[in-house]
């Protein structure tokens, strides 16, 4: 444009500088070898290799990857259904479905956290493993099912059509034309709900007991106890592991046109 | 009639697959929402049981000008961070929505991409920078701006500066949809027509860009206002929001109904802002497409 201006320009660099600066130092200062004080005193890995003998920790590890693992499959079947159901339904309950899906995206986690919780105890179902991976399907529905309905949307219902007037039933039209047109978003879809259960903090720390720490919870807990260089560390691999998850998520997304 | 129904949408599948999902929402979801609602009109037992009797009484202890500020507070926090987010905000969106197509991806992607990191370790990464002895302090103690390290960790400025970082990308996205609609020629013909400057903004940019200006910032409010982790971690003991509030009034002081009649308070101001917001896409066909 004739009138761009260097202050947008300035402006811009700025933001992302904000965006970018605070993560660039935290992963620097994981390999940074003093052990209190901001100095930087060399490099080092040992932080990390610290990180390789907490057991607590690999615990935690655990825990996170078994709840993501059996909550990303629970939502993807559960909200992956609803998609596929819903877009037969009357126009009416299609915007009920909606906006019962997009409530938990928009209202406040914790109060998601506390309202399960309060189900939970009151049920008497002891707080555990069972009930963070209860809690997490439930944030997750709404991203598989959104994510999968805007790609099923897009699609040319002629392709389905064609197949239909081939004498395909509508099993077979699912089979082989509905769900590899999908599978970009479907596989978009796993990896997003994947990530998010592995990042969340809040619905797990209200429906967590004692037994069922998760990486969040472990670096909440480090932080409160005390800022140290291995938080550094294990939140520096938690970015990298949230952002390649979410890169190839994004990466199966474009390509799908 | 046809003999057998042809898809009408894509979907070949019957409706009734939508019934487990939607169960589990209801069970898991609807159900605890309401189970809130009932216990915030019920009172606390002597030892923290629930008394199932009907009473507002918890509402109207919010009036205690103790909630009072803690409410006003949140409001206020949320609304300049929004304020904060569309100054970023906006120059990003624009000069983004005006750089070569082929860049426009990538940069969405780079915008978008802290958003999609673990939140608690994004708001811990400002614990370094803001500490006594974070690297501000010896930035502009080094610089000689300052003789002794600033209060800057545990402020209302720190949970700002958090809440600005954590949720300026939904800023970013709605902007940027408003200006890539917004045609040149448009501001060209105001430039043409010797608008001086701030004309140009004021009279094309920001009236044309206003459905995009209204969706950012209904988006970063929403989160704001309902935030916990940013206050826990970055706020003193003063700078406590609703949802501090609720998590205090739940775990340590386990007065229940109280907290779920705070949480209801902040339900009721959330669902404020969405319905503003999708009343302003509905109106301008809706700049959530961008998303």
């Amino acid at each position: 444009m004739r009138h761009s201006s260097a202050g947008l320009n300035v402006v811009s660099l700025l933001a992302m500088l904000f965006l970018y600066g605070p993560i660039f130092v935290l992963v620097l200062y994981s390999f940074n070898a003093a052990h209190l004080s901001m100095a930087w005193r060399g490099a080092t890995l040992k932080w990390y290799a610290a990180l390789m003998h907490d057991e607590a920790l690999l615990a935690a590890t655990a825990n996170s990857l078994l709840i993501a693992v059996v909550s990303t499959i629970g939502a993807t079947c559960l909200g992956g259904l609803i998609a596929l159901g819903m877009d037969r339904l009357p126009g009416r309950r299609q915007l009920l479905i909606e906006g019962t899906l997009v409530l938990p995206l928009v209202i406040p986690e914790v109060m998601m956290g506390v309202a399960l919780m309060l189900f939970f105890v009151m049920l008497n179902m002891p707080l555990g493993l069972t009930t963070v991976i209860l809690g997490h399907i439930v944030f997750n529905i709404p991203l598989v099912t959104i994510m999968l309905r805007t790609r099923l949307r897009k699609l040319d219902p002629a392709l389905g059509e064609a197949a239909a007037d081939l004498g395909a039933s509508s099993w077979q039209v699912f089979r082989y034309v509905t769900l590899p047109l999908l599978r970009p978003a479907l596989w978009g879809a796993i990896l997003v709900a994947f990530t998010v259960s592995l990042d969340d903090f809040l619905v797990t720390f209200f429906t967590a007991g004692p037994g069922a720490t998760t990486l969040p919870l472990k670096v909440y807990s480090m932080i409160k106890s005390g800022v140290t260089p291995e938080i550094n560390a294990l939140s520096a691999l938690l970015l990298v592991l949230s952002m390649s998850c979410v890169g190839l998520a994004l990466h199966l997304q474009r390509r799908e046109v | 009639m046809p003999p057998r129904p042809l898809p009408s949408r894509f979907s070949s599948l019957p409706g009734w697959l939508a019934v487990p999902g939607l169960l589990w929402m209801s069970v898991f979801f609807l159900v605890p929402l309401g189970l809130v609602f009932a216990i915030s009109f019920a009172s606390r037992g002597t030892y923290g049981g629930i008394v199932w009797e009907f009473t507002p009484s918890n509402y109207l202890d919010l009036l205690h000008p103790l909630y009072g500020k803690i409410l006003g507070q949140s409001m206020w926090y949320a609304t300049v961070t929004t304020a904060l987010c569309f100054v970023l905000g906006f120059p990003l969106a624009y000069v983004i929505a005006r750089s070569p197509v082929r860049w426009q991806p990538l940069l969405l992607l780079l915008v978008m991409l802290p958003f999609w990191t673990n939140f608690l370790v994004r708001t811990y990464a400002w614990m370094i920078l803001l500490r006594h002895d974070g690297l501000i302090n010896r930035f502009l103690m080094a610089l000689g701006v300052v003789d002794a390290p600033l209060e800057l960790l545990y402020t209302p400025a720190a949970v700002v500066i958090g809440l600005v970082y954590g949720y300026l990308p939904f800023m970013v996205l709605p902007l940027y949809v408003a200006v890539e609609r917004l045609d040149p020629l448009l501001v060209e013909a105001a430039w043409d027509l010797y608008a001086s400057r701030w004309a140009v903004l004021t009279h094309v940019i920001l009236p044309l860009t206003k459905p995009g200006i209204v969706g950012g910032c209904i988006l970063v409010f929403i989160p704001s206002i309902g935030s916990f982790i940013t206050p826990d971690l970055l706020g003193g003991a003063r700078s406590m929001m609703i949802g501090n509030l609720i998590q205090h009034e739940y775990l340590v002081v386990r007065d229940w109904p109280l907290g779920s009649a705070v949480s209801f308070v902040l339900m009721a101001v959330v669902m404020t802002a969405v319905v503003l917001y999708y009343r302003s896409a509905s109106r301008t066909d809706g700049p959530l497409e961008g998303r």
